[in-house]
């Protein structure tokens, strides 16, 4: 009997046994479905938290300041007011150095018109679109000097220029606004960066930081000092020359332990993607263990079906039907039960991704090997699984196939 | 003439636990080529067992066994599959037709494992079909069809590969007395044009239609004589 001929018989059974043959793929779809969308959100989530990482700025060290500890507990990162603006421009003076831009944050009311608007907002220096890569796209940022003089200037971000000037047709430049009550100029539009994750990086309002802290924030710490080393051979020594700085500002003790912490760029990245890698290992083993399921749930009905058809075989081999023809009929069966799971998983899989990204707003990336990949597994548990049935089948003696009830 | 089967003192015992059961006590029967032999004999004589060896469906435990020249009590599971499949054309009593399956695709299936080509099938087993007078319901699958047209696709299958031998275990078994004559008849007819033909029987009405009776008790042959007046089923009435 030819092959073709084998595999219309196969569709034949699987079809006369509709719904039981359903109920045995979906053991196979879940598990391909789970096993590719799983995939494709793990590796989604590690890759655009890797350009989130990237976006921050180029060679970027972060200082925050140290963690308090009350008794034996630790009260979490900032929870200490340590950094000043003394200590960026300490900072600065090193050769290892290339940019520093100490940042405080706070929310603002900022007023047009009658229009109103709540954002986030960001007192930082000169240095703050090197250091963090980010571009004005209109206008321009504010000098030093503005930030020495305490100018009441600002730079905003187009989801306040979308809400705020809604109703201006031309550039927000030039024109006054009230943030807290105090007038402000724009001078500035920064270029759309999107958002990264919860944080909408276009919805901001940027200032010199010594009029942040003078007339917004109040007192005389900075939450954050972003610094960028000279190149990113650097970034170790600038990370050595940044502590010793601090710690001289601070007048540390040698045997004191620091009062800030220092974060590279390459840390967070690399952290971050151990946490996704062991995520995506985790999803995967649960969907490859479904997939196990799936194909005992094959072995089970094919064997159930040789035991259901066993006259059938019985039949078969008195007109003529050998060992191999039994054989092959029922190792097609499961493979073509197997594989229809798995191309139907495969389009669940990749669907289930994409409505993910869409409605979830998580980034999926589907890529073609765990695709290819369970695609052969699917294949795979099938001829595993559908041997023993197979074999079984294959071995029964004609008449005693023919005599069972 | 030549002689088809030729069984030399066959035995077949069957096992169950530590109990074994004598089928078969050495039995020796020749049948030549278009012969027509009713065997029968009381339930539990040996009769089935003997059938199922012939058919090539079952081993014997001991003793020779020639069809058509060929000795197949040396043959292995696949060479005996293509005994079946080549010479020996089976009729169950109760018919043991595939289910969900057409009349049409049921006969074909001889020719599926015999490698005959999609079209070549098709054709032989409508020929088939309608030679035991089925034209009519070549698509009809076994539970839309009565006990008789079964049986006569059983026996269209049987025949569709053209064997040296056709067998049947109480083929009218199952069906009314009408029926049975109709099936008779048919075979009556395959006798006429060549074909040898074996069937086993348990009334003396039926065993009439053959040339042959065979008797079995226990396990043994104890009469084999031609049929002193032989019953004829008319053409017409087959073809009903
Ligand atoms: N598969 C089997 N296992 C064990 N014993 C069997 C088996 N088949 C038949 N027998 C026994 O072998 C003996 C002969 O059985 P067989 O079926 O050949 O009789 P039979 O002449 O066909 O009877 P009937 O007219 O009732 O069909 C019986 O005693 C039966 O119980
Ligand atoms: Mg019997």
């Amino acid at each position: 009997m030819s092959f073709l001929e084998c595999v219309r018989i196969s569709f034949r059974s699987i079809k006369a046994n509709g719904l039981r043959s359903i109920l045995t793929m979906l053991g196979i779809i879940i598990g391909v479905a789970a096993v590719i969308a799983m995939v494709a959100i793990g590796e989604g989530t590690s890759s655009s938290v890797a350009s989130q990482i990237n976006g921050l700025g180029s060679n970027l060290l972060i200082v925050a300041p140290g963690q308090a500890t009350q008794g034996r507990v630790s009260l979490g990162a900032g929870s200490l007011n340590t950094l000043t603006l003394a200590d960026a421009e300490a900072i600065a003076q090193k050769e290892s150095v290339a940019g520093v831009a100490p940042s405080v944050n706070g929310r603002a009311q900022i007023v047009w018109g009658s229009n109103n608007y709540s954002s986030s907002l960001e007192g930082t220096t000169a240095d703050f679109p090197e250091v963090r890569n980010v571009e004005v796209a209109q206008g321009r940022f504010f000098t030093n000097f503005e930030v020495k003089q305490q100018f009441n200037v600002a730079v905003v971000g187009t989801e306040v220029v979308n809400n705020l000037f809604a109703n201006l047709s031309t550039s927000p430049i030039g024109q006054t606004v009230q943030i807290n009550r105090i007038p402000f100029t724009i001078i500035g539009v920064l270029k759309s960066q999107g958002s990264s994750g919860m944080t909408n990086n276009d919805d901001r309002i940027l200032i010199p930081i010594t009029t942040a802290m003078s007339r917004l924030t109040g007192g005389k710490n900075v939450g954050t000092i972003y610094v960028s080393a000279s190149s990113s051979d650097q970034m170790d020594q600038a990370k050595l020359d940044i502590a010793s700085t601090i710690r001289a500002q601070h007048n540390l003790r040698p045997t004191a332990a620091d009062d800030f912490r220092i974060t590279s760029q390459s840390d967070i990245l690399s952290t971050a993607q151990q946490v996704s890698s062991s995520m995506t290992a985790l999803l995967s083993g649960i969907a490859a263990i479904s997939l196990i399921v799936g194909g005992i749930g094959v072995m089970n009905i094919m064997l159930v079906s040789v035991t259901e058809r066993t006259r059938e075989i019985g039949i078969r081999k008195a007109i003529g039907a050998k060992r191999s023809d039994i054989l092959r009929q029922f190792l097609i069966e499961a493979v073509t039960l197997s594989l229809i799971g798995g191309v139907v998983g495969i389009l669940f899989g990749v669907g289930a991704a994409l409505v993910i990204s869409k409605l979830g707003g998580m980034a999926t990336s589907i890529s073609l090997s765990p695709i290819l990949y369970a695609f052969l597994t699917s294949s795979l548990v099938g001829v595993i699984f559908g041997v023993y049935p197979a074999r079984k089948a294959a071995q029964l003696k004609p008449i005693d196939a023919l005599r069972y009830e | 003439m030549k002689p088809v089967i030729q069984i030399e003192s066959l035995k077949k015992q069957y096992q169950i636990g530590d109990q074994e059961i004598q089928a078969l006590r050495g039995v020796s029967l020749t049948i030549e080529e278009g012969d027509f032999v009713a065997i029968m004999g009381p339930s539990g004589s040996g009769k089935s067992s003997m059938m199922n060896v012939i058919g090539c469906l079952d081993k014997p435990t001991s003793g020779e066994f020639y069809l058509d020249g060929f000795p197949v009590s040396e043959a292995h599971d696949d060479e005996l599959a293509e005994i079946r499949n080549q010479k020996i054309g089976f009729v169950f009593q109760n018919f043991n037709l595939l289910p969900r399956t057409t009349a049409v695709e049921n006969v074909e299936l001889p020719l599926l494992y015999g490698g005959v080509s999609a079209k070549e099938r098709r054709q032989r087993a409508v020929q088939a079909l309608i030679s035991v007078g089925l034209a009519e319901r070549l698509n009809n699958k076994p539970n839309e069809l009565s006990g008789g047209q079964q049986q006569r696709v059983s026996i269209a299958r049987a025949l569709v590969n053209d064997p040296v031998i056709l067998l049947a275990d109480e083929p009218t078994g199952a069906l009314d007395t009408k029926t049975s004559e109709e099936i008779m008849g048919i075979f009556q007819q395959l006798n006429d044009a060549g074909k040898t033909v074996i069937l086993v029987t348990h009334e003396p009405d039926i065993a009439e239609y053959a040339k042959r009776i065979v008797r079995f008790r226990d396990g043994q042959i104890i009469a084999n004589e031609l049929v002193a007046e032989r019953r004829r089923v008319l053409s017409e009435e087959v073809r009903r």
